[in-house]
């Protein structure tokens, strides 16, 4: 990150250092003599991040404007030499992904999804962190018992919300049918799956969310509450004016966190649904898994699909930045 | 300052380089020949696909028997889960490490795993022993631009699987023979018993004899034709419609299908289902079958036209890139003989791919072995393509879709017949 904002003014900086000679050293070369032990430490992690990162980041977007599937791309096994014949095709893929129907839905889908659940995960965290803040009977109690989803591995709550909405002998069915109603084909339904795995995922997402909050809600000073009482200021214009504001900062954070991790929140859609019925359940990310890992492998349709949410991502995040800086945050 | 600069540059560039390398796959091993096969020394990783806990324990004695006749040779036993295998394998095969030498590789994978070059040919190698003892049907789907690829280890096909108690109280000695009859005897369970009468699979690959029966089929493999929307087919998704409809099959679920209709069936919930010989152990572990004699195995009714299934199994194929092609080739001999599948059929009632191996009597004392026999040669082998393992996904999405009510018959296999299209763009 810092080598790669740090190099572009590098060599025009030291090529105009070097016309004028007797000038003052560059602003990057003050930086550099002034700085270079800082410089030699992040170097290591500079390397890695680049190896790690960037090199796939620069492979992925390099596939992804060619026609490269697993049946073309060259390779020696054995016995076995298949050549390479995948060729350059420019934004092809990208136009054929932005032409289809298909994305277009997944978009919607995966916008929706993405705002229910951020949604009801800010709604139902903040709740329960303010109702946690106040002094209670059993609070440490209710903590643990509420932070307890967030320590049950994802895919371990996937398989057993999948049981629980098993149409024929699921736990949610049992229920029902005990009070005498039927039995609903909870994931069958593309209504009733889409509801399902909102569920799940607020179930798994809320504590994070409440957990963040009341760390935010203990960093208000409760004077300012104290002095709101004595103002004689009500509950909800003390929640208003003071608990709301106070957690901004916290708020701006995982909210733009919690909107990332959702928008690709792959094992909940995969494992409960695998993406069914039909494709119902599919976000951006399930998709572009499928794309990639099913018969014969396409690299570059997947790589497409990949640097397209990665974008969509990107612009989601700069745009979040640009406004709440624009209201005066100083992020 | 700038050579510290320049340093981490080189550092980074190197570093992408290697990165860079090692997509690039392994040299060739070299393939020694060794005059005795009982001297060929070494490891071999082999991937299973069973089910560890009612079939994985009859591969390994039979892996000890190997270890005894070769005893230069150590063979690791991995089971890998049947839906990842092909993924995991796919992976790593790219990759050039982790692969194994040998994979249980399923008849539809074969042809794709070859024609993507994974595979090492077995022709003219001791790998395979005897090849015209193979069925026909098992046998082509080793076979990858004429040759050979893998060797055909066990077989099977669909069948009626059915709860002789429930079809009785029903009034039905026999097991329906159609799909008429299979309505029908449906709906008698359904009336007289406690029971439901058909529990579907809601899966594409469980789709195919009803296909098969009113005459359709997915592609056309001479004519390089897709004919998934044809009107057979359309006759063939309306009569399963019908079934759900009529109440003959519940409505299934399409979440845990499977897992669902074997329960199903296992707990006497339901009398019949269309399932294969692997199903076999885990049914007999259910309440109603403590009594073995209660099911019933009987060919998949016919259509209009005819009776008929697809033709599945395992077969045994070798990782071109393995370090020890001999002993593999050993390896995948010994698994394959008559006296391995054998014990194979007697055990575990997988069936046989060797014509000979059903004379021998442990196999011909398997009542289920001997049942699934005849079924077993009306199958109809699938197109052995390297797509033909992308044609289920579109297929099952459609099955979601008319079982959930959002498609007719005719608007799914069109929206099936568009996505064929799409997977293989140069048939018309």
């Amino acid at each position: 990150m810092a080598v790669s904002t740090g190099q572009p003014p590098a060599a025009g900086e030291s090529a105009r250092g070097r016309s004028r000679r007797h000038d003052s050293p560059g602003r990057l070369r003050r930086a550099l003599s002034s700085h270079w032990y800082a410089w030699a430490m992040i170097a290591p992690v500079a390397v890695v991040m680049l190896v790690l990162i960037g090199w796939p980041l620069a492979r992925g977007v390099y596939l992804s404007l060619t026609d490269a599937t697993e049946a073309n791309m060259g390779r020696t096994i054995g016995v076995n030499v298949i050549p390479s014949t995948y060729e350059f095709v420019g934004l092809d893929n990208y136009l054929q992904i932005l032409t289809s129907g298909l994305f277009w839905d997944k978009v919607l889908w995966t916008v929706t999804w993405t705002v229910a659940c951020v949604g009801l995960h800010y709604g139902i965290g903040l709740g329960l962190a303010v109702m946690l803040n106040r002094e209670l009977r059993l609070r440490s109690l209710y903590r643990v018992l509420l932070i307890l989803p967030w320590a049950v591995p994802a895919f371990v709550a996937a398989f057993i919300w999948r049981y629980l909405y098993n149409s024929d002998y699921g736990v949610i069915n049992g229920f029902l049918k005990v009070a005498g109603l039927s039995g609903v084909g909870w994931l069958d339904d593309p209504v009733t799956a889409k509801i399902a795995v909102i569920a799940v995922n607020v179930w798994i997402g809320v504590p994070f969310m409440m957990v963040a909050m009341l760390g935010g809600l203990q960093s208000i000073p409760a004077e300012l509450y104290e002095a709101a009482e004595v103002d004689g200021a009500s509950s909800w214009q003390r929640f208003k004016a003071i608990t709301l504001p106070g957690l901004r900062q916290v708020s701006t954070t995982v909210v733009l966190l919690g909107t990332i991790w959702t928008f690709n929140m792959f094992p909940i859609i995969f494992l409960v649904t695998r993406g069914g019925p039909g494709s119902e359940t599919e976000i951006l990310v399930t998709y572009a898994f499928r794309e990639a890992f099913t018969g014969i492998r396409n690299y570059s349709g997947s790589a497409a699909w990949g640097v397209i949410i990665l974008a969509m991502l990107v612009v989601l995040a700069v745009g979040y930045r640009r406004t709440l800086r624009s209201q005066g945050d100083p992020w | 300052m700038r050579r510290l600069l320049a340093a981490v540059a080189v550092a980074a560039l190197t570093l992408t380089a290697t990165a860079c390398g090692g997509g690039g796959g392994e040299a060739a091993a070299p393939t020694a020949s060794v005059t005795d096969p009982a001297k060929i020394t070494g490891e071999l990783t082999w991937w299973d696909t069973t089910r560890p806990d009612s079939e994985g324990p009859t591969f390994q004695a039979l892996i000890k028997e190997f270890e005894a006749q070769y005893p230069g040779i150590k063979v690791k036993y991995v089971n890998v889960p049947s839906d990842q295998a092909q993924n995991q394998f796919q992976t790593a095969a790219q990759a050039g490490t982790g692969a194994p030498d040998v994979i249980r590789s399923e008849v539809a994978w074969t042809p794709q795993f070859a024609s993507l070059g994974y595979l090492q040919p077995l022709d003219g190698t001791r790998a395979v022993d005897d090849g015209s003892d193979f069925l026909s049907g098992p046998l082509s789907s080793t076979k990858y631009n004429d040759k050979t690829y893998a060797v055909p280890q066990v077989t099977d096909t669909l069948a009626l699987i059915y709860n002789r108690r429930l079809l009785k109280e029903a009034g039905h000695e026999e097991p329906p023979r159609t799909v008429a009859e299979l309505k029908q005897a449906a709906l008698n369970v359904k009336d007289k018993t406690d029971a439901d009468g058909l529990a579907l699979n809601v899966d594409s690959y469980f789709l195919l004899p009803f296909m098969y029966g009113e005459g359709g089929d997915l592609l056309d493999v001479q004519s390089k034709k897709i004919v998934v929307n044809s009107p057979a087919n359309v006759k063939a998704i309306e009569t399963v419609a019908d079934l759900i409809n009529s109440g003959a099959a519940p409505k299934p679920a399409t979440t845990d299908s499977y897992a669902n209709a074997m329960t199903a069936l296992k707990e006497g919930k339901a009398a019949m289902i269309y399932n294969g010989p692997w199903a076999l152990s885990e049914i007999y572990q259910g309440k109603e079958f403590k009594d073995r004699s209660n099911l019933g195995i009987a060919p998949v009714p016919a259509g209009s036209v005819k009776a008929g299934a697809p033709t599945g199994g395992w077969n045994l194929a070798i990782y071109a890139g393995s370090k020890n092609i001999p002993a593999a080739y050993e390896f995948v001999r010994f698994m394959t003989t008559v006296k391995a599948q054998a014990k194979i059929a007697k055990e575990i009632s997988l069936l046989p791919t060797r014509t000979s191996a059903y004379a021998d009597p442990a196999v011909q004392d398997n009542p289920d072995v001997a049942v699934f026999k005849p079924i077993m040669d009306t199958a109809v082998p699938r197109p052995w393509i390297p797509e033909g393992g992308q044609l289920f996904q579109p297929l099952l999405e459609g099955y979601q879709s008319l079982v959930g009510g959002q498609a007719t018959p005719a608007d799914m296999l069109k929206k099936v017949d568009e996505q064929y299209h799409g997977i293989m763009k140069d048939w018309s």
